[in-house]
C-alpha cells in the first residue's frame, strides 16, 4: 500500500485500470456520503472512433441501421478532423445498468471528471427525477433497443431494404410529434412488447377497418353519423394515430412506427430536463472532486487540469459575443444548483423574502426535491434566484412580426425580475417551442382524408419544410392529408394539401 | 464493491460503416453526380487518393414541423450591458447572430453543401461502379501459376547458406546449459569439500590431492563439451507457395501526328489513365507500355509520350507492327493479360487502314483481352473509324470503339467501353 506515504489516489496524467478503479471507488465512498442515489453503473473504454459511432445513434449502444446515422457519423468525423469540435468528454445512457463512456484520449484526471460527472451525477438524476421515471423505464431499454434492431433487420430481409427505409425517414419527419405530452405512457418492458407483438398485429388489423367500414350501421341516423368526427378528440401524437388508424399498412410498417415512436418517447424526458439534468451532473462532478480535493486525495496539478476544463464548461459567453449561440445549459444549471446551495447555506435577506421555504433549510434535501419533482421550464420558475439574474445580466427581448422594432421588455432590476423568470421558463416549455400539430379529422365516409390542425402559439408560422414533412404524412397514411391553420379572422383555411391514391397491391 | 471496467476498445471497430454504406447508397445518384465532376475538375493522375464530395443539403436535409420566422417571439439573453427596461431597436437582419433574432435557421433551411471525404476504396468503386473487364475469366482459367518463396519457420537441415544463426546459437547455448549442469553441480560439491578439506589437513595430504585430481579431471569433461554440434544447426525453411499470376500489360498506342493537338492529348491522356486505374483494381501488378506513333511508331517513356509534339503525316499501323513485336518479345500472353487503348483522331494514310484492320484482326486481337479504340475528334468519324466498324462487328467480345469529342464524353465512353456485358 502506497498510500501510507501519500494520500494522494494516483498520479500522472496516463490513465490505467486500476487507477480508474481507484477513482471510481473513492468517488463513489464520496457520492454516498452526500447520499447520492444511483443506479449500478458500468464503465466503457472507447476510442475516438467509437465515440463517433456513439454520437450517431445518439449515444445508444445498439441501434437499428438508417441513413441518417451515416449522414451524422460523416458529419461529426468531418468536422473532428478538421478540428472544429473536439468530442464530448462524456457520454452516457440512461439505463440500468447506467453505462458511462470514457475515451482513451483523455487523461486520468478527465476520466475522473467523466466518473464523477456521468457515472455519479447523471446517473443519479437518472434514477430520481420524476420524468425519467415515467416516462422511461431504464431496466428495458437496451434489450428493446435489440429487440427494435432485429425486428427493423428482419423487415429489411423479408420486405428490402427501400421499402424498410422510406418508412423510417417518414417515421423520422414525424418523430418529435410522435410522443405524448402528457399522457403517461405504460413503461417499456421487453417480454410484454415481444409477447404482445403477435396479438397485437392480428387486432391491429382488425381495428383499423373501421375506416373501411363505409356503409352506415342500420340503427345510426344519418345526420348524426355526418356531424361524428373521426377521431373524437383531436389527438396530439400524430405517429400513435397513424400505427393505430392508418388502414393501409402492413402489420409491420405498424411495428417499425410504433418502435420509432417509442425510442422518441423515451428520449422526450432528456430534451426537457437539460438545464437540470447538465447542470446536476456538473455540480456534483465539481463538487465530488473538491471534496477529494480537501481530503488530501487527489494533487494541485490534477485540481488545476480539472478547473480548466470545468470552466470551458461553464462558460457563458454575453448575447454580443461571436461565440453565443443561446443560453449554455451546463452555465445555467451549474449556476442554479450552486446558488440553491447557497441559499440553504448562506441566506441573505432577498433570499428569505424570494424562498422563504428553503433559505436556511437542509441543502442536501432541498436538492433531493428540486431534482426530483421538476423539469427545466418548472424549476427555473420556482428556483431561478435575482441574484443569479444580475449575475448573468439576463435580459428579454421581444420580438413581435407586426412591430417595427425589438423591444426589451425586462431585464434585471426589481421590476423585471417575476417577467424575465417566467420568460426564461416558457423558453424551455416544449410544448410552445414545438408546433402543436393535431389530428382533427377523418373523413371516414368521403375520400379519408386526414385533416391535421396547426393550433399557432404566438402566430408563429410553420417552416416551410413542414411540406416535405406533410408528404411523409400522406405516405404513411395512404390517402390524401390536409393540413388547416387559422386566419386571423378565426377560420381554419386550408394551407396545405398532399395527395395520395395508395391502393393495396394485389 | 468495485465498479465494472469494460474496455470496448477492440471490438466492432465500424459500428458507424453500416450505416455509411446505407447513406452513399442512397445517395448513389448524386454521389456519382459528384465523382465525374471531380474528374472533370482535377488531373486524373490524383485520382488514387480519396475525394471530398459534395451533396446538396436540401437533398439530404431531414425535414421536421418547426416553427418558422413571424409570429411573436420572446427569448432571454445574458450579459446585458446597455439595455433597459423598454428599450427598442431596429431588428437585425434576419438569420444573423444579433440580439434579439432567432438561432440559425432549423435543419433542411437554407443549409449549406453537405460535405464529407469518401474514402479511396469508397470512391473507386463508385467511379468504377458496375463496369467489368471484359474476358476476364477466359485468361484466368488458362493462366500458368507462378510460385512465390515463402518463410516458413526453421528446419534441421538445409543450406550453409540458410543456417539461421540466432536459432544455431539459442540452441547450442541451451545444450550446453543442460550438458554441462550436472558437471557444474559436481566441481561445486567438490570444491566445497576441497576448501573444508584445506581447513582441516595440510595442503599436501592425500585427500586433498584426491579432490584436486577430481575437480581438475571434471574441468577438462566440462571443456570437452562442444561449443557447437551439428545438432545444433537450424537453418530458415523457404517453401514455394502457388502464386496466381495477375499481371497485366497495357498498350497505350497514340498518334502524335500534327493534326493531334495538345488538347487532344490530353484527352487521350485522360481516357488512358482511367483505363490504367481501372486495370490496377483488378491486377495485382501492371505495367504500361507507351507506344507513339506519326508516321513511325516508337516505345517512349510516360513523359514524352504525353509531351512531346511531333509532325507529319500518319501510319497507323507502325504502331500495331511495333506492339506485336513486343508482346513477342516481352510479353508472352500466357503469362501476362494484354490490353490495348488506341487513341487518335482517326486520321490515317488511306491505304494503311486496311492494313491496320487486318493487323489487328489476325495477330493482335487473339493475344490479348481487349483491345478499345477511341477516336478523338468533334467532326465526322475517320476512315479509320469505318475499317474497325468491320471488326468490332465481328469481334464484339474483343474490340470496342468509341467517339470522344469533348472532355465532358472520356467518363461515358470509357463507362460504355467497359460496361458490365451479360455475356
Amino acid at each position: 500500500m502506497t498510500k501510507k506515504r501519500s494520500q494522494l489516489i494516483a498520479e500522472g496524467s496516463d490513465w490505467t485500470l486500476e487507477a480508474i478503479a481507484q477513482y471510481d471507488a473513492e468517488i463513489g465512498r464520496v457520492a454516498r456520503n452526500y447520499g447520492l442515489d444511483t443506479y449500478r453503473h458500468q464503465l466503457e473504454i472507447i476510442t475516438a472512433e467509437q465515440m463517433m459511432d456513439a454520437y450517431a445513434a445518439i449515444g445508444m449502444p445498439v441501434y437499428y441501421h438508417h441513413w441518417s446515422f451515416g449522414k451524422h457519423f460523416l458529419e461529426t468525423e468531418n468536422r473532428y478532423k478538421r478540428g472544429q469540435m473536439g468530442l464530448a468528454y462524456e457520454i452516457v445512457i440512461n439505463s440500468d445498468p447506467c453505462i458511462a463512456y470514457l475515451m482513451e484520449e483523455n487523461t486520468l484526471t478527465m476520466q475522473a471528471l467523466v466518473i464523477a460527472h456521468a457515472a455519479y451525477g447523471h446517473n443519479s438524476f437518472f434514477k430520481g427525477n420524476h420524468m425519467f421515471k415515467q416516462w422511461t423505464s431504464a431496466d428495458a431499454i437496451v434489450d428493446y433497443l435489440v429487440f427494435a434492431r432485429n425486428y427493423i433487420a428482419e423487415c429489411e430481409e423479408r420486405h428490402g431494404v427501400d421499402a424498410v427505409e422510406s418508412l423510417i425517414d417518414a417515421c423520422h419527419a414525424l418523430s418529435n410529434l410522435g410522443v405524448d405530452r402528457y399522457k403517461r405512457s405504460p413503461p417499456l418492458s421487453l417480454l410484454k412488447e415481444k409477447a404482445r407483438q403477435q396479438e397485437r398485429e392480428a387486432y391491429l388489423q382488425a381495428q383499423v377497418n373501421d375506416l373501411w367500414r363505409t356503409l352506415p350501421r342500420r340503427d345510426l341516423v344519418v345526420e348524426e353519423a355526418e356531424e361524428r368526427r373521426f377521431p373524437a378528440e383531436p389527438e396530439e401524437n400524430l405517429l400513435y394515430f397513424v400505427e393505430k388508424n392508418a388502414p393501409l399498412l402492413e402489420p409491420w410498417q405498424r411495428e417499425i412506427i410504433r418502435i420509432v415512436r417509442k425510442i422518441g418517447q423515451y428520449f422526450y424526458p432528456q430534451r426537457q430536463t437539460q438545464v437540470m439534468n447538465e447542470g446536476w451532473a456538473t455540480f456534483w462532478h465539481y463538487t465530488l472532486l473538491n471534496t477529494l480535493y480537501d481530503e488530501g486525495k487527489v494533487s494541485d496539478g490534477f485540481m488545476l487540469e480539472f478547473l480548466q476544463s470545468h470552466t470551458n464548461v461553464v462558460y457563458q459567453p454575453p448575447y454580443n459575443s461571436n461565440w453565443y449561440s443561446g443560453i449554455n445549459p451546463y452555465a445555467l444549471g451549474f449556476a442554479m444548483w450552486q446558488d440553491i446551495r447557497r441559499i440553504c447555506e448562506r441566506p441573505d435577506d432577498e433570499d428569505r423574502e424570494w424562498f422563504p421555504d428553503i433559505a436556511g433549510s437542509d441543502w442536501r434535501e432541498t436538492f433531493d426535491f428540486a431534482m426530483r419533482n421538476f423539469k427545466d421550464e418548472s424549476f427555473i420558475a420556482q428556483y431561478l434566484s435575482p441574484r443569479l439574474m444580475r449575475e448573468f445580466r439576463l435580459f428579454a427581448v421581444l420580438d413581435d412580426d407586426s412591430k417595427p422594432n425589438l423591444k426589451v421588455d425586462a431585464i434585471h432590476n426589481t421590476q423585471g425580475y417575476r417577467t424575465l423568470r417566467q420568460k426564461l421558463a416558457e423558453q424551455y416549455n416544449l410544448g410552445s417551442s414545438d408546433p402543436n400539430i393535431q389530428v382533427w379529422n377523418v373523413d371516414l365516409r368521403g375520400d379519408r382524408a386526414l385533416t391535421l390542425r396547426h393550433f399557432a402559439h404566438q402566430r408563429r408560422p410553420l417552416a416551410d419544410s413542414s411540406l416535405v414533412v406533410l408528404e411523409h404524412m400522406a405516405s404513411l397514411w395512404g390517402f390524401n392529408v390536409r393540413l388547416e391553420h387559422q386566419a386571423r379572422n378565426g377560420d381554419w383555411v386550408l394551407l396545405a394539401e398532399r395527395k395520395t391514391e395508395r391502393r393495396r397491391q394485389a | 464493491m468495485t465498479v465494472r471496467i469494460v474496455d470496448r476498445r477492440q471490438d466492432s471497430r465500424n459500428k458507424s460503416s453500416i450505416n455509411r454504406g446505407r447513406f452513399i447508397r442512397r445517395f448513389k445518384g448524386q454521389i456519382r453526380q459528384a465523382v465525374a465532376d471531380a474528374i472533370a475538375k482535377r488531373g486524373i493522375r490524383d485520382l488514387e487518393s480519396g475525394e471530398k464530395i459534395g451533396v446538396p443539403g436540401r437533398d439530404i436535409s431531414e425535414p421536421q414541423f418547426h416553427h418558422g420566422q413571424g409570429g411573436v417571439r420572446e427569448r432571454v439573453h445574458p450579459g446585458n450591458d446597455r439595455f433597459a427596461q423598454g428599450d427598442e431597436m431596429a431588428r437585425p437582419p434576419s438569420g444573423g447572430q444579433g440580439q434579439g433574432s432567432g438561432k440559425a435557421s432549423p435543419d433542411g433551411e437554407g443549409m449549406d453543401e453537405f460535405v464529407f471525404t469518401l474514402t479511396r476504396d469508397e470512391f473507386l468503386d463508385i467511379f468504377f461502379d458496375e463496369l467489368a473487364l471484359p474476358n476476364l475469366v477466359k485468361r484466368q482459367l488458362a493462366r500458368i501459376d507462378d510460385f512465390k518463396r515463402m518463410r516458413a519457420g526453421y528446419t534441421q537441415n538445409g543450406v550453409p547458406t540458410n543456417i539461421n544463426l540466432v536459432r544455431t546459437m539459442r540452441g547450442a547455448a541451451g545444450r550446453r546449459v543442460a550438458i554441462g549442469g550436472p558437471y557444474a553441480a559436481r566441481l561445486r560439491r567438490l570444491q566445497a569439500e576441497l576448501e573444508a578439506a584445506l581447513d582441516l589437513v595440510p595442503p599436501d595430504a592425500e585427500e586433498v590431492e584426491r579432490l584436486q585430481r577430481e575437480i581438475a579431471c571434471l574441468k577438462a569433461q566440462r571443456e570437452a563439451i562442444p561449443f557447437i554440434d551439428p545438432f545444433d544447426l537450424r537453418y530458415s525453411n523457404r517453401i514455394r507457395v502457388p502464386q496466381p499470376s495477375t499481371q497485366a500489360v497495357m498498350f497505350c498506342l497514340m498518334d502524335v501526328s500534327g493534326s493531334m493537338d495538345e488538347a487532344k492529348k490530353q484527352m487521350a491522356k485522360r481516357f488512358f489513365m482511367l483505363l490504367y486505374l481501372f486495370l490496377n483494381r483488378n491486377y495485382e501488378h501492371i505495367e504500361v507500355v507507351f507506344i507513339r506513333h506519326h508516321t513511325s511508331a516508337e516505345e517512349v517513356d510516360e513523359d514524352n509520350f504525353f509531351h512531346s509534339r511531333e509532325t507529319g503525316g500518319t501510319i497507323v499501323s507502325s504502331a500495331l507492327k511495333l506492339m506485336i513485336e513486343i508482346i513477342g518479345e516481352r510479353y508472352s500472353s500466357q503469362a501476362w493479360n494484354i490490353y490495348g487503348a488506341q487513341a487518335s483522331d482517326g486520321d490515317n494514310w488511306n491505304d494503311d487502314s486496311p492494313v491496320c484492320r487486318k493487323l489487328l484482326a489476325e495477330s493482335i486481337l487473339p493475344l490479348v483481352q481487349y483491345f478499345a479504340y477511341i477516336e478523338i475528334t468533334e467532326g465526322e468519324p475517320q476512315n479509320l473509324w469505318y475499317e474497325y466498324q468491320e471488326l468490332a462487328a465481328s469481334q464484339g467480345g474483343l474490340f470496342a470503339q468509341q467517339r470522344i469529342a469533348g472532355p465532358a464524353d472520356i467518363y461515358p465512353v470509357f463507362r460504355e467501353l467497359f460496361r458490365k456485358r451479360l455475356v
